[in-house]
């Protein structure tokens, strides 16, 4: 839809972290990396549905809690050799706050 | 004087051996040259398997470089085949026109693979499965094309057919026999291997002949005699080899397929000698290594003029290097008439072992799926051993014979000196004892180096590492090329807990950039190893990092497959009361938790619950948590013991929760589980625990390193003592030291089978001011642990964890 949606400020999600929203169709995890880069992704791996938010972040990857399957933040594709992708969401930062489109 | 003139065609296996015998035996006896038709030194031809499937790199299987054969001053010529031997001038010819004299002759040429006389065989795409340049054909092919077929379901057809599985291609094998490799097995074993093959996606077809390969330029697809086809864009044959004495028949050299040669490895020419898979020995010709080293040796001392040596033939046995699969098969294992055989055959569990005794002694032997006796089968075997008396126990193994019936070390130690250890090689135990003591040997390759055990097949590596363990006990550590910690480092666990200690590193950041990781954070296999190494090396100074925790051990709680958690809180000892059962169902009402479920561990389990709801849990639970997600303490079973139990002999329960209550929060490489039983009986299942405590009359007994897990394991025995501060301070101790030396994720049972029991014993029970150290090592260690349930649900720390975000508010683009 058009338009940004004010989240939270940027300290309130952990480095090497990430915090969860719940929209209307799906969780979304708002993962941010140890350079403070922020992505937003839908909360469900590609494999069986594991909570991505849940899991440990590295570089701009994070393994999936449930059986370690490993998701590039930046397109939400699995890191080879597995196979399989998430949505992803545009996300800005402003000021120190963070903004999702969704 | 002058130093004579060696020369040798074939720079394989068989002839780097005898240079290497004869260097050892008389270094500067000649000056040495060496023709090799390939562009690489000496490799290991046996692991080209393993290259295949991507288990090994060419580099890893190099035996001898170019720089070895330049230390040694071997002038090496690669690439460059001998066309001709010229014996009235005692000289050799290249291809190339180069002509080289000698005073003495290695021909150690190997074999050529046999290359089937059907149509299309000269196809791109057709090759055979030798050398290095065959493997980069078979990755390349891997690449590019679907389908491979592979002729012959022999040894080498059934590794190139695995190893170009793991390339992801859909192969097919075809067999002319009736079942597999019908040379090393019988009917019912071929069957058994073909199953297991089939599962990994292998395909066959048997009791097939190829009648042409069709295809324009590149293979396309193979017809088989009765009119079928299927599509192949690479054919391995692997169809048999041939020795390869083309030049020695040219030279007029008497050849019977192979090179014939008589005891000394001479051939009728006694200027000239031949070894390995071209030699024609009594009339056989080998295709394993282990007679060819035996041969080199033989062949070497000759050389050396030394003339004790004979070469009188080999007995082989075979295993086959395909990850996941044992087989071990020896001897004559049809046993024709007068023979007798003892065959056990369990198809649920896949275990198939026939052994063919003739006169009381054993013949032959095909074992699958276990074969663990492989070796001591074999021993009997060669030796022709009368086995009279151990019939009856025969087919059960080795271990039934003696009481251990415990596996890794023990068994090494159980082992007599005399046992061969190294097939290929021909080395024995005493021979590794013996060099690891008298040469000082401490890693695997120090043993490959000096006694050549495990360093050819490397199907005994495993016993070769029991064996440096037991003889060395806490000295050894493994060889640091098998275990880099992860992909981010080459560094091992042992060098990254060695740096921390030493350089005081404090924060995994420090880690990574002191140890030159090559990614900017690890990643979710190291970060987990690192916080625990940091925080076991230095309790108090170094921080907890939650995002370098598995979800797990951040939320204390144990995530489910939809999402959500389950929590156990800790019922101390496994006693509870009305009261706490009361809460529990209250909780679980309250709270509409899906699942209540008396755990494995004695204990209670609330499964089911949200993330959002766990803190609200926990404060209604009002107990402590019972880490049953952590590397840490989880359950103390106890049993009953003197309080109720006609046998009990000691208060079990007390023991119990005094341990328990001693040891929560404590983190570990991984869990750790103890069972307090009040007599033999063991009712806790001690034997199966990281720890048991085994109440008797005079005192307790204490086991350590069980596992009941994955791969089971019995604890063994490690200590008696009468009281229950003793109990206390040995418990406490062995922790410490596993908690200080053992590598993340190793469980008690690994971590002893790798630094041997008898080093625990040593630092532990023999040594009483290293236990109380180490007891207060720990003791201080866990000072000040607070409950995480306590600190979520009551001190209200880390809210936000459990907290979703909320929209603050919408703006329009
Ligand atoms: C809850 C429980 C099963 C039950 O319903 O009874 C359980 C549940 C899990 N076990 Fe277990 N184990 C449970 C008793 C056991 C036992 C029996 C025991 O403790 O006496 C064993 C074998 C004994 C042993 O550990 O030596 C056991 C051997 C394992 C293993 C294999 C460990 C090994 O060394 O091979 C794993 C995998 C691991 O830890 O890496 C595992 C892993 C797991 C995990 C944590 C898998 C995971 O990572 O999610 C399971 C969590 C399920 C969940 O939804 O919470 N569980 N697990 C038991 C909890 C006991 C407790 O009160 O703490
Ligand atoms: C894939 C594979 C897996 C195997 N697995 C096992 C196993 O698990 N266990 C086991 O015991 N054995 C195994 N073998 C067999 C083992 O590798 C051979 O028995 C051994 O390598 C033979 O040694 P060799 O020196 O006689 O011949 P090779 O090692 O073949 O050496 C002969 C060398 O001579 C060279 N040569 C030939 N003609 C000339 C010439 N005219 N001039 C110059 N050079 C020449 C060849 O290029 C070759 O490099 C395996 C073999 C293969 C291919
Ligand atoms: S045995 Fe343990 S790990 Fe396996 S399904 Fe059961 S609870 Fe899960
Ligand atoms: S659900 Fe993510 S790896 Fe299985």
């Amino acid at each position: 839809m058009n338009r940004w949606i004010k989240l939270a400020a940027l300290d309130e999600i952990p480095p090497l972290g990430a915090r969860v929203i719940r929209s209307a169709t799906a969780d979304i995890a708002v993962f941010r990396t140890a350079k403070d880069d922020v992505y937003a992704l839908r909360d469900a791996c590609p494999h069986k549905g594991g909570p991505l938010s849940q899991g440990m972040v590295a570089g701009n990857e994070v393994t999936c809690p449930l059986h370690g399957m490993r998701i590039c933040l930046s397109d939400g594709k699995a890191v080879a050799p597995d196979n399989g992708c998430v949505t992803t969401y545009p996300v800005k930062v402003e000021n120190g706050i963070v903004y999702l489109r969704i | 004087m002058e130093k004579m003139k060696l020369v040798m065609i074939g720079n394989g296996m068989a002839g780097a051996r005898t240079l290497e015998e004869l260097l050892k035996l008389a270094p500067g006896l000649y000056e040495i040259t060496v023709f090799g038709a390939e562009s690489y030194a000496n490799y290991n031809r046996i692991l080209l398997s393993q290259v295949l499937s991507g288990e090994q790199t060419i580099r890893s299987i190099m035996l001898n470089d170019v720089d070895w054969y330049a230390e040694k001053g071997i002038t090496l010529h690669l690439n460059k085949p001998v066309a001709k031997i010229n014996r009235a001038h005692r000289t050799v010819q290249t291809a190339d026109g180069e002509i080289t004299g000698y005073d003495r002759l290695i021909i150690a040429t190997g074999s050529t693979p046999i290359i089937l006389p059907v149509p299309g065989n000269d196809l791109e795409g057709v090759i055979s499965f030798r050398s290095i340049h065959d493997v980069d054909a078979m990755i390349e092919a891997s690449a590019k094309f679907g389908h491979a077929v592979v002729i012959g379901g022999g040894l080498l057809g059934l590794e190139a057919a695995y190893g170009l599985l793991s390339r992801g291609m859909d192969v097919t094998v075809v067999h002319l026999a009736e079942w597999l490799m019908e040379r090393q097995l019988d009917q019912a074993a071929g069957r058994m291997l073909q199953k297991s093959l089939e599962a990994k996606g292998i395909k066959f077809l048997l009791q097939k002949q190829t009648e042409c390969i069709l295809g324009e330029g590149r293979a396309r697809a193979i017809r088989f005699t009765d009119g079928t086809e299927i599509p192949a864009e690479l054919v391995v044959m692997a169809a048999g080899i041939r020795p390869n004495a083309a030049l020695a028949e040219a030279a007029g050299i008497h050849c019977n397929r192979g090179i014939v040669v008589n005891d000394t490895m001479q051939t009728y020419d006694p200027r000239i000698y031949a070894v390995g898979e071209c030699a024609s020995h009594r009339g056989v010709s080998y295709g394993l290594v282990a007679p060819l080293f035996e041969m080199a040796k033989v062949c070497a001392n000759h050389l050396a003029e030394l003339g004790i040596g004979r070469y009188t033939g080999s007995a082989i046995s075979t295993k086959l290097k395909v990850t996941g699969i044992d087989l071990f098969s020896a001897g004559d294992f049809n046993g024709g008439e007068h023979a007798e055989e003892i065959v056990m055959h369990d198809t649920a569990s896949g275990i198939y072992k026939k052994l063919v005794i003739k006169d009381n002694k054993l013949v032959g032997s095909i074992l699958y799926g276990n074969t663990v006796d492989g070796a001591w089968y074999f021993q009997l075997l060669r030796e022709g051993r009368d086995i009279a008396d151990i019939r009856d126990s025969l087919l059960l193994g080795q271990n039934h014979l003696g009481n251990t019936g415990h596996q890794g070390e023990n068994r090494a130690a159980a082992m007599p000196d005399s046992m061969e250890v190294c097939g290929c090689n021909g080395v024995t135990k005493g021979c590794i004892v013996k060099a690891i003591k008298e040469k000082g040997l401490f890693t695997l390759n120090d043993v490959r180096k000096h006694t050549k055990a495990s360093a050819s097949c490397g199907s005994c590596t495993g016993l070769v590492e029991q064996i440096l363990a037991s003889t060395l006990g806490g000295a050894y550590t493994p060889t640091p090329v098998e275990k880099p910690v992860c992909a981010c480092t080459d560094h091992t666990h042992a060098e990254v807990r060695m740096a921390i200690r030493k350089h005081k590193l404090l924060t995994i950041p420090e880690v990574i950039s002191f140890m030159e990781w090559s990614t900017p954070d690890g990643c979710a296999s190291c970060r987990p190893a690192l916080n625990y190494y940091l925080i076991s090396t230095w309790p108090h100074e170094a921080k907890d990092d939650p995002r370098s925790r598995h979800i797990n051990e951040r939320v204390h709680a144990n995530i489910q497959k939809l999402g959500d958690y389950s929590v156990v809180p800790r019922m101390w000892g496994g006693v509870t009361t009305p009261e706490q059962l009361r809460r529990i169902a209250d909780v679980a009402d309250k709270h509409q938790i899906p699942a209540i479920k008396v755990t494995g561990g004695q204990r209670i389990a609330l499964a089911g619950i949200k993330k959002e709801d766990l803190p609200k849990v926990w404060g209604d639970l009002g107990m402590p948590s019972g880490y049953a997600y952590g590397k840490s303490l989880r359950s103390v079973k106890t049993c009953v013991g003197n309080a109720f139990c006609r046998f009990g002999t000691q208060n079990t329960l007390g023991m119990g929760i005094d341990l328990e209550k001693a040891f929560w929060g404590m983190w570990a490489p991984h869990k750790v589980k103890l069972g307090i039983s009040g007599c033999p009986r063991n009712c806790s299942e001690a034997a199966i625990k990281d720890i048991g405590v085994i109440g008797v009359e005079s005192g307790w007994e204490i086991y350590v390193a069980g596992n009941g897990g994955t791969k089971t394991e019995v604890a063994q025995f490690f200590a008696k003592v009468k009281t229950q501060e003793e109990v206390m301070e040995h418990a406490a101790a062995f922790l410490e030291l596993y908690r200080q030396e053992g590598y993340y994720m190793e469980r008690t049972a690994q971590w002893t089978q790798r630094v041997g029991l008898d080093y625990a014993k040593k630092r532990v029970v023999e040594d009483e001011s290293n236990r109380k150290t180490l007891h207060q090592q720990l003791m201080q260690a866990l000072e000040a642990r607070k409950d995480p349930w306590e600190e979520f649900a009551v001190k209200g720390v880390e809210q936000q964890e459990f907290k979703v975000l909320e929209i603050l508010d919408e703006v329009p683009l």
